[in-house]
């Protein structure tokens, strides 16, 4: 797949200064995602995998290296700028939910809604996800998969450029799994989102368009993969 | 609405009974600040307005005996408006039921019909015929307590003649808003009134035909009080002038102005502790709030809400709790101040009553309100805004612990664990424990402060009554007399013992500065009355030189040994320079004593008294009054036991409105601090506290960590607070001190006992309160949340 560049990271390293010793996350790490196609980030606990995705999604700033979305170079942003690019361009899925527990699944999508420049509405996002019939349900009267389907109609809402999703199915069984994967699938192949999916779980990489495998920080492998399969083709 | 609102609103309903907490302390200082200005401006207006209608005169003077025709002289003085003369006598009555014989002064109207300045207002009948020789009018409450209405009479000695007088009207007047007779201490209807009768018989009756001793003036726009005054007394010297004055020593307008003051120092005092404690308390609430929703603050941040929008949502949160705690204080402060209000009538008689609390006092101290629940928050807000999105999402890093000093203390006393946990936990946030103890600390000091005021009250209740007067009668002379009076008192009923006493008016004169006070002069050896010395002992009366309370002292500007000019305002009416012998404590009025000798020989004058102070055995009293009802010579006495059983009464009747509500005050802190500080710790350590019960600790071993942790905090807030209590008295004794009533700063152990006590029961009750939530907290669930 070789569409139009979208994020290209040019030797970025990242070094947390954090108790006695430097913790070296990222070691100059290059990487370009295209238009449309959907990676998976492999790799071990520690291995750089959610730094890199943070940087990506302007969560975080690299300690040297250049990141640049398009046209746009987001290494020397300032903060309302950083968080410009996050409200018009980058939905986010994390591992555990996130969700607001004093808001409801539609009014978790509606606190994106409100400050996106062109969003769907809440209900169609979470009927895009299956959750039509449960827009009015606390977090907490929603189970797991449904919290991260909920999640997920709350990345898609703004109808962003690119999907960052950090272990969206870590907490999830594998029934579960599947049903949010297809949501992430389904999104990627209706709506065109660079979708960038970190996982522990090998069998996911089937339904990527790439695999990156991540490891001490850097990047050790790209593997292609000309007929991802659907999510409900995959096993493990 | 928007989600964010939304969650905001939910919220504030699951912080429901921490914000109710904020917001109650919050109220109790806007409550504090628009009762206090309320009031005051409502009896501000209503005096203003009263004055007004009722043409209050603005400079006052008496005399011994002037001609009628001095009176276009004094009109003419530049700067004069409007001049009214009368005749004015303080006369004993006989009233029927009264035991105690009953006082008034009897002030003259003129024959032309009502007096044109002072004018009563009528409130019951008609004023007494023109021409009738008997008729008077009273002031109201004197006729309501003793049950006087028109048509009714009384007899009163009259130049030594008793007289029966009708009653044809009660009244008002702008004179004698609050009415206090000669030497008294409160109000006493029964025994005190203001007789208004025809100008002829008074002044028959005073002897003072054709002649006044009593004027007043009204001042055209932009006059010169001070030269006014001056100039009448240049006028009335003749006559036995006692030195003209205006409002500030007008007995009724210096009662109503220091109530006002006291007001004023009320709402300048008492509001900032609230405000303070609440900034802190929005400040401890909102960081722990921020602090759990950590995450929540990385995902917005994750989804592209800014710094700004994150800070101006929790900002929002403490805004709500400021609106909450202002409406308290408003509705709160609004009634109260109607309430405090219609209570002033009851000491201070107004014809009617204006309650206008004005919006000035609701706009400050809303504004005052939400300022401070915005500062408060300011810290942790900031803190929010400023956090990094993915740090803020990654969870935080456990608590550092050290070990210090503490733990090898610790560990040689042999702590237990969860003693341990409980110091860890203050060494650790020690800036989180230092705010919470300093809450207690505030109320520990607003409670000193409420309760200090009572032994304030004692003090000067035990400096009036049992240090410097010990006699139990005083009576008034209707003339000077020579000092054979005193033997002859010695054989009223009952009397032990006779000391003369001499009081003359004098002007006291340092520098620029001038007061207008009274002298007494007493025998050296005279133990009935004494002087006190700075520090409160009795002091003997130096031989020579006068002796001045500190307080008359600094406003002369003299200290002892500097010497001052003394102006006789009685005959021989000289001007004397005269040292400053001593300095004394006093602190109802301001009265300078002088050795008799000393004073007789600067006057050149054979020795004499106008006022005998006598002890007397209680059982013979009844015989006494009986006697002072038919003595021509006396015009006026006081009875101390009476004086003080009336303070008592008066006092006692608020004292437990008082200390309840004092109390309330201090407890809503207390709890406003501690129930907070409670809940952020379960919150905190639900987890910690749920792994102790799985471990097997009881519920009670549990409950101590939380509930002794925030006990020591409150123990160690006493001694801060009873420091500050001591600290906040200084600044009430000052803020409350006036001319009339000097407050001292004296607190007794009671005092910090009581006010530590209800700090500790206070705090006891509000950790109780969140330790039966421990009980409540499911064990599988505090341990599989992690927050």
């Amino acid at each position: 797949m070789t569409g139009k560049v979208v994020f290209r990271a040019e030797e970025v390293t990242k070094t947390y200064q954090t108790g006695a010793a430097p913790v070296r996350a990222l070691r100059g790490v290059s990487l370009e995602l295209y238009e449309g196609e959907l990676v998976v980030l492999l790799g071990a606990s520690g291995s750089g995998k959610s730094t890199l995705l943070n940087i990506l999604g302007a969560l975080d700033s690299p300690t040297s290296g250049r990141v640049t979305f398009r046209e746009h170079e987001l290494t020397g942003m300032d903060d309302d700028a950083l968080t410009a690019f996050r409200r018009d361009h980058v939905g986010f899925v994390f591992q555990f939910y996130n969700l607001v527990p004093s808001l409801t699944a539609r009014e978790n999508v509606a606190l994106v809604t409100e400050i996106a420049r062109n969003p769907m509405r809440p209900e169609e996002a979470l009927d895009r996800v299956g959750l039509g019939a449960r827009l009015d349900h606390f977090p907490a009267e929603l189970s797991g998969g449904e919290q991260q389907r909920v999640a997920i109609a709350r990345a898609i809402a703004k109808r962003p450029e690119v999907l960052l999703c950090d272990e969206p199915t870590g907490a999830l069984d594998s029934q579960t799994g599947v049903t949010v994967l297809e949501a992430l699938y389904e999104v990627n192949r209706d709506l065109g989102t660079v979708t960038a999916l970190i996982t522990h779980n090998a069998a996911i990489r089937q339904m990527a368009h790439r695999v990156i495998r991540v490891a001490d920080g850097r990047i050790v492998a790209i593997e292609e993969n000309p007929a991802p399969l659907p999510p409900t083709g995959i096993v493990w | 609405m928007r989600a964010l609102d939304r969650k905001l609103l939910r919220d504030l309903r699951r912080l429901w009974a921490q914000s109710l907490a904020i917001a109650l302390v919050l109220g109790c200082g806007v409550m504090v600040l628009v009762l206090a200005t309320a009031t005051e401006r409502s009896l501000t207006l209503t005096r203003d307005t009263y004055y007004d209608r009722a043409r209050f005169a603005e400079v006052f003077a008496t005399a011994t005996r002037a001609p009628r025709s001095l009176l276009p002289e004094i009109a003419r003085i530049p700067g004069v408006a409007q001049v009214e003369a009368r005749v004015a006598m303080d006369v004993v009555l006989d009233m029927p039921g009264l035991a105690r014989p009953a006082q008034a002064r009897v002030l003259s109207l003129p024959e032309d019909g009502a007096p044109v300045l002072n004018r009563p207002t009528l409130r019951q009948g008609r004023m007494p015929t023109p021409g009738s020789t008997d008729d008077v009018a009273i002031s109201e409450n004197f006729g309501l307590a003793n049950g006087l209405h028109p048509g009714d009479s009384f007899s009163a000695i009259l130049n030594g003649q008793k007289r029966q007088l009708r009653v044809t009207g009660l009244m008002l007047s702008p004179e004698f808003i609050y009415l206090i007779g000669p030497g008294m201490l409160m109000p006493d209807d029964r025994h005190y009134g203001i007789i208004w009768m025809n100008e002829a018989p008074a002044a028959a009756a005073a002897g003072l035909t054709g002649a006044f001793d009593d004027v007043s003036l009204r001042l055209t726009r932009g006059a010169s009080e001070p030269a006014v005054i001056a100039a009448l007394d240049r006028l009335l010297a003749p006559y036995g002038g006692t030195g003209a004055h205006g409002r500030d020593r007008q007995v009724s307008d210096m009662f109503l102005r220091s109530e006002m003051d006291g007001l004023n120092a009320m709402a300048l005092i008492l509001p900032p502790i609230f405000l303070i404690v609440s900034a802190f308390l929005v400040n401890m609430v909102l960081s722990r709030l921020i602090g759990l929703e950590r995450p929540i603050v990385g995902l917005l941040k994750a989804m592209g809400y800014s710094g700004r929008e994150i800070a101006w949502h929790y900002l929002k949160l403490s805004i709500g709790i400021g609106v909450l705690g202002v409406l308290i204080g408003w509705i709160a402060g609004w009634w109260l101040g109607a309430g405090l209000t219609r209570l002033y009538t009851e000491f201070y008689r107004f014809p009617y009553l204006i309650y206008a609390p004005g919006s000035t006092s609701f706009a400050i101290s809303g504004l005052m309100g939400m300022a401070t629940v915005v500062l408060g928050a300011l810290r942790a807000v900031r803190a929010s805004a400023r956090l990094h999105p993915a740090v803020a999402m990654s969870p935080p890093a456990p608590p550092l612990f050290r070990r210090g000093l503490l733990d090898r203390v610790a560990q040689m006393l042999r702590l237990r664990q969860t003693t341990m946990m409980i110091l860890r936990s203050i060494t650790r946030w020690p800036r989180r424990a230092a705010v919470t103890s300093l809450g207690v600390a505030a109320a520990i000091s607003v409670l000193v402060a409420c309760f200090f005021t009572f032994d304030s009250i004692a003090a000067v209740i035990d400096e009036a009554f049992t240090r410097t007067n010990r006699q139990n009668v005083t009576l008034q002379l209707t003339h000077d007399a020579p000092t054979s009076v005193i033997e002859a008192a010695a054989h009223l009923p009952g009397v032990m013992r006779v000391e003369g006493a001499y009081s003359l008016p004098v002007r006291l004169i340092h520098g620029p500065q001038s007061e207008l006070t009274s002298v007494e002069a007493r025998g050296a050896d005279d133990m009935l009355t004494r002087v006190l010395d700075a520090s409160g002992g009795a002091a003997p009366l130096p031989p020579e030189g006068i002796v001045l309370p500190e307080s008359l002292a600094a406003k002369l500007d003299v200290r002892a040994g500097d010497s001052l000019r003394m102006a006789l305002l009685v005959p021989p009416r000289e001007t004397l320079e005269i040292r400053v012998s001593a300095l004394m404590r006093q602190s109802l009025g301001e009265t300078a004593h002088l050795s008799a000798p000393a004073l007789f020989r600067l006057m050149r004058v054979a020795p004499q008294v106008n006022r005998l102070n006598l002890l007397v055995d209680t059982p013979a009293l009844p015989a006494l009054y009986a006697a002072v009802k038919d003595a021509p010579a006396i015009e006026g006495a006081q009875f101390w036991a009476d004086i003080r059983q009336k303070f008592d009464e008066t006092l006692n009747r608020n004292l437990t409105t008082s200390v309840t509500v004092y109390a309330i005050l201090g407890i809503l802190i207390t709890v406003g601090v501690i129930y907070n500080a409670a809940r952020i710790q379960l919150s905190e350590r639900s987890y910690e506290l749920a792994s102790l019960r799985v471990l097997g600790f009881t519920r009670a071993e549990v409950g101590y960590v939380l509930v002794g942790e925030l006990m020591l905090l409150t123990l160690l807030a006493i001694p801060p607070g009873l420091l500050g209590g001591y600290a906040f008295s200084a600044l009430v004794a000052q803020g409350f001190t006036t001319d009339i009533v000097r407050i001292p700063l004296v607190i007794s152990r009671r005092t910090y006992a009581l006010a530590a006590l209800i700090a500790v029961a206070a705090a006891l009750a509000a950790a109780l309160m969140v330790r039966r939530r421990l009980d409540r907290v499911s064990l599988a669930t505090a341990l599989k949340k992690r927050d």
